[in-house]
């Protein structure tokens, strides 16, 4: 399958045969992978596919649990990213490695600081972090700055620029143009075309298509866990790629959805051209009662910032907001809540934003209800339990008891646990942000069942799901935002995987209306 | 920008504790009656090294955003061992001073392991040990008493050339000896890499565990630098757990008022120097202009609150609420 290997271009990295799980659920499963010197190989695969997982066994961030690496020949395995680092392999990673306090110098040198009488030598690191930083075409970053007081776009090519410095042979970007502004991107190629001239091997981790057709010279697609094709870049059209990475599988059970929300029902919730610090770009959307509205598209494209946005947490949110076609001003999440609005938010991250882990799975469960239950700043024990035990029927939490800490619980129990928490205020406009993210398929089942039975029961609802199958299965209609804009709106027939996906990937033009065709 | 303007951002916090301290003392001096004599010089240095010494100790667990609370009792842990040890002849003087001096490196040093390789909170088990250091300073001295070699005393909290503080010349010798190599050192950009952000820290390949180790040994060497010269100023040994208690606080707030971030990875040991001087220089003020002594817990509770609430005015310009709790 692999195209034939140019004389001058060696193999310089292979793995065999490496999965990685976590818990149970398979991060990577028997992956194999070629890296060649004087490449630029494109990583594709749908959100989940594995391949972050793939880059952190590299990059030494996490050990794999079989298979075995070998680079130039040599079996090697990384302890840390250090180890990684020595044998030649940089990664740049989706999530910033750079340190807010320090300069921008100070970054760059970070992992072998230039040394002289064994204190850093400033002006040596200065030298380098400048050499770098043009080599990178940033020379405009000042290399005293301090990296929090650059702008996100400015702060990823200072992480370009340190991985630069420390001279890598394979250099791994991780959606590394994710944050520039075009110039900048046009620049960081033209450094990554001389890198490859130069015979560093790279691997280029991108959603973008259009990216990826201008730099790959071979390109593998990843789904769940495996790699299910390696082929040469141009040798396939934008749609056969689409194909490759959604593969054919459904494993999920969904509910059957009404045959249209009534149409005829007022908005309960509308935002008319939301905008925030860039993220969020003249956002306009209606969500009536009785309606599942999806929120799609690639992760970090505004969606998370969109239901904070919503629920009153982020402050500078130009736009209006309109709950029972009455403007809303929601301040905070206590306002959101409050009577009158009855939001509610499902956050992305239950262990830190949804749970207090070690409290018990009573007080969790209360918290946001303690108003209902308690008069005059004393708490009801006993409506409160009456509360509970209707919450823990209704979802079927599975607890060895409500008094024992909710960090005890399994995932699934604990998510249940964080929407019970709302639904004891029976709110009227509920928001989830990935509610299914790390839970078993059978509560997975349980939790579409009731955001349909919520539904039905006249609740305005918006869910984000980075799983298509979820979108398709629950929603009525569905949004695809694209760098904090909403770029498309499917209905009914129209949420197909092959529809989300192309607009998820702003594939415009023929190949966006074949792709929605066919899937249709 | 020009390079000084990116230098005096990042000293911003000790720029503004030495302005703090300079504004302080030039209005101590002023009304003070004998003037700016090298005495009112040399009683406001001795009277500021031992906040001082036990501050930068202070600073170096900060930078690695943990927290020392320990080092009031090191401080006074030393004390007592100065009292038996540092006696005799100038060669048994010498073996004394470098005992201290070790023992101090060895508290700081346990802190450092069972916080590191125990994963303690850096809080509960500086708590701990703290409470262990001051046991043993009272076994030492269950009474106040013991003495100290007084030449060398007299000597280092005297004047040098009859001008010069000698305390204060310990107090800059102590930063280009040990601050400073610690800076510019690898290790000690390290620390200030684990208080900024220990993830990326570990993701770019930096020694933290080393850096965090060093950090906490170098305070507990700090802290019994500053035990010395308690001995030096008393001539004797005393376990006072008043003391140490104030020493330890006082420490905290030095390091905040001298632009030291509590979150890690911010500040300057120097900034913590003239935050001690600042501190230490309320209660001159009050003295001079005839304040009741009573008033001088309440005064630096103001100059605190004031000091600190310089630096969070950047929490207005915060956009995502969650931030706050970041």
């Amino acid at each position: 399958m692999l195209p034939e290997i140019p004389k001058n271009e060696t193999l310089l990295f292979q793995m065999e045969g490496v999965s990685k799980r976590y818990g149970g659920v398979r991060a990577l499963e028997q992956a194999e992978l070629r890296v060649h010197a004087g490449r630029i190989h494109a990583i594709l695969g749908e959100n989940g596919a594995g391949k972050s997982t793939l880059i952190k066994v590299m990059a030494g961030v996490v050990a794999p649990d079989e298979g075995r690496m070998t680079m130039a020949g040599n079996e090697v395995s990384f302890a840390s990213p250090a180890e990684a680092n020595k044998a030649g392999i940089v990664c740049i990673f989706q999530e910033l490695s750079l340190i807010p306090d320090l300069s921008v110098a100070d970054n760059i040198v970070i992992s072998d600081p230039p040394k002289k009488f064994g204190m850093i030598d400033r002006k040596a690191q200065r030298k380098i972090a400048e050499e770098a930083l043009a080599r990178a075409g940033a020379a405009d970053i000042h290399p005293l700055a301090l990296v929090k007081d650059l702008p996100l776009s400015r702060r990823q090519m200072v992480e370009i620029a340190k991985a630069l410095a420390r001279k890598p042979r394979i250099l791994i970007l991780d959606e590394a143009t994710s944050a520039l502004t075009a110039a900048d991107v046009s620049k960081v190629f033209a450094v990554l075309k001389r890198l490859r001239s130069e015979g560093l091997a790279l691997l280029y981790i991108s959603h973008r298509m259009h990216e990826i057709a201008e730099l790959a010279d071979e390109c593998t697609v990843f789904r769940n866990g495996r790699n299910v094709a390696t082929y040469k870049a141009g040798s396939k059209s934008d749609n056969e790629v689409v194909e490759l990475m959604i593969g054919r599988e459904y494993s999920h059970i969904f509910p059957p959805k009404p045959p249209a929300a009534a149409s005829d029902r007022p908005p309960v919730l509308e935002c008319r051209n939301l905008s925030w610090n860039g993220r969020l770009r003249e956002i306009s959307l209606s969500v009536r009662a009785g309606e599942v509205i999806g929120l799609g598209g690639l992760d970090g494209q505004g969606q998370r910032e969109l239901l904070l946005a919503l629920f009153g947490v982020l402050r500078g949110v130009s736009g209006e907001i309109l709950v029972d076609g009455r403007p809303a001003s929601i301040a905070s999440p206590a306002a959101a809540r409050a009577e009158g609005i009855g939001m509610a938010l499902i956050p992305e991250d239950r262990k830190t934003e949804g749970l207090m882990l070690p409290m018990s799975v009573r007080e969790n469960l209360s918290f946001a209800a303690l108003d209902q239950v308690s008069s005059g700043g004393v708490i009801d024990r006993a409506a409160e339990q009456r509360l509970i035990d209707e919450m823990v029927r209704l979802l079927a939490i599975r607890t060895a008891g409500v008094d024992i800490p909710v960090g005890a619980l399994s995932g699934g129990n604990q998510q249940k646990v964080v929407i019970a928490k709302w639904l004891m205020r029976k709110p009227r406009i509920i928001l989830l942000n990935d509610p299914t993210r790390g839970i078993d398929v059978g509560t997975k089942q349980e939790l579409y069942q009731l955001l349909r039975q919520l539904a039905d029961a006249d609740a305005a609802i918006i869910f984000y799901s980075t799983d298509y199958d979820e979108l398709i299965g629950c929603c009525d209609r569905v949004l695809v935002l694209y760098d904090g804009a909403i770029k498309r709106e499917l209905a009914g027939d129209e949420i197909t995987e092959r529809a989300l996906i192309a607009s998820a990937l702003n594939i415009r033009s023929g190949a966006e209306a074949m792709a929605v065709g066919a899937g249709a | 920008m020009k390079d000084w303007r990116y230098w005096a951002a990042e000293q911003r916090g000790t720029l503004l504790a030495l302005g703090i301290f300079v504004a302080m003392f030039i209005l101590y001096t002023a009304n003070h009656p004998a003037g700016l004599t090298a005495n009112v010089v040399q009683t406001a240095s001795n009277k500021g090294v031992l906040l001082a010494f036990v501050a930068m100790a202070q600073t170096l667990v900060v930078i690695t955003a943990g927290i020392d609370l320990s080092v009031g009792m090191i401080f006074i842990l030393t004390n007592c061992l100065a009292s038996w040890l540092v006696v005799g002849t100038p060669m048994e003087t010498a073996f004394g001073v470098a005992a201290v001096l070790m023992v101090g490196i060895l508290c700081g040093a346990i802190n450092g392991a069972i916080v590191i390789y125990g994963r303690l909170q850096p809080i509960v088990t500086t708590i701990a040990t703290g409470a262990v250091y001051f046991g043993i300073a009272l076994m030492l001295r269950p009474f106040p008493g013991g003495s100290v070699n007084e030449d060398l005393a007299d000597a280092l909290t005297g004047r040098l050339f009859g001008l010069v503080p000698a305390s204060l010349v310990t107090l800059v010798a102590v930063v280009l000896v040990i601050w400073i190599p610690f800076r510019r050192s690898v290790t000690g950009r390290a620390a200030y890499a684990a208080g900024s952000s220990d993830v990326a820290a570990y993701m770019s390949g930096v020694p933290i565990r080393r850096a965090k180790f060093v950090a906490y040994t170098l305070g507990g060497l700090l802290a019994s630098i500053g035990g010395l010269f308690l001995t030096f100023f008393t001539y004797t040994g005393e376990a006072a757990l008043a003391s140490g208690n104030a020493y330890t606080l006082f420490s905290i707030a030095a390091v905040v008022l001298g632009g030291v971030s509590l979150f890690g990875g911010k500040g300057s040991a120097i900034g913590a120097i003239f935050g001690a001087f600042a501190f230490r220089t309320i209660g001159d003020l009050l003295f001079v202009f005839d304040f009741d002594p009573l008033w001088q817990p309440l005064f630096q509770g103001v100059v605190l609150l004031v000091a600190v609430s310089i630096g969070a005015f950047a929490l207005f310009r915060v956009k995502n609420r969650l931030e706050w709790f970041g």
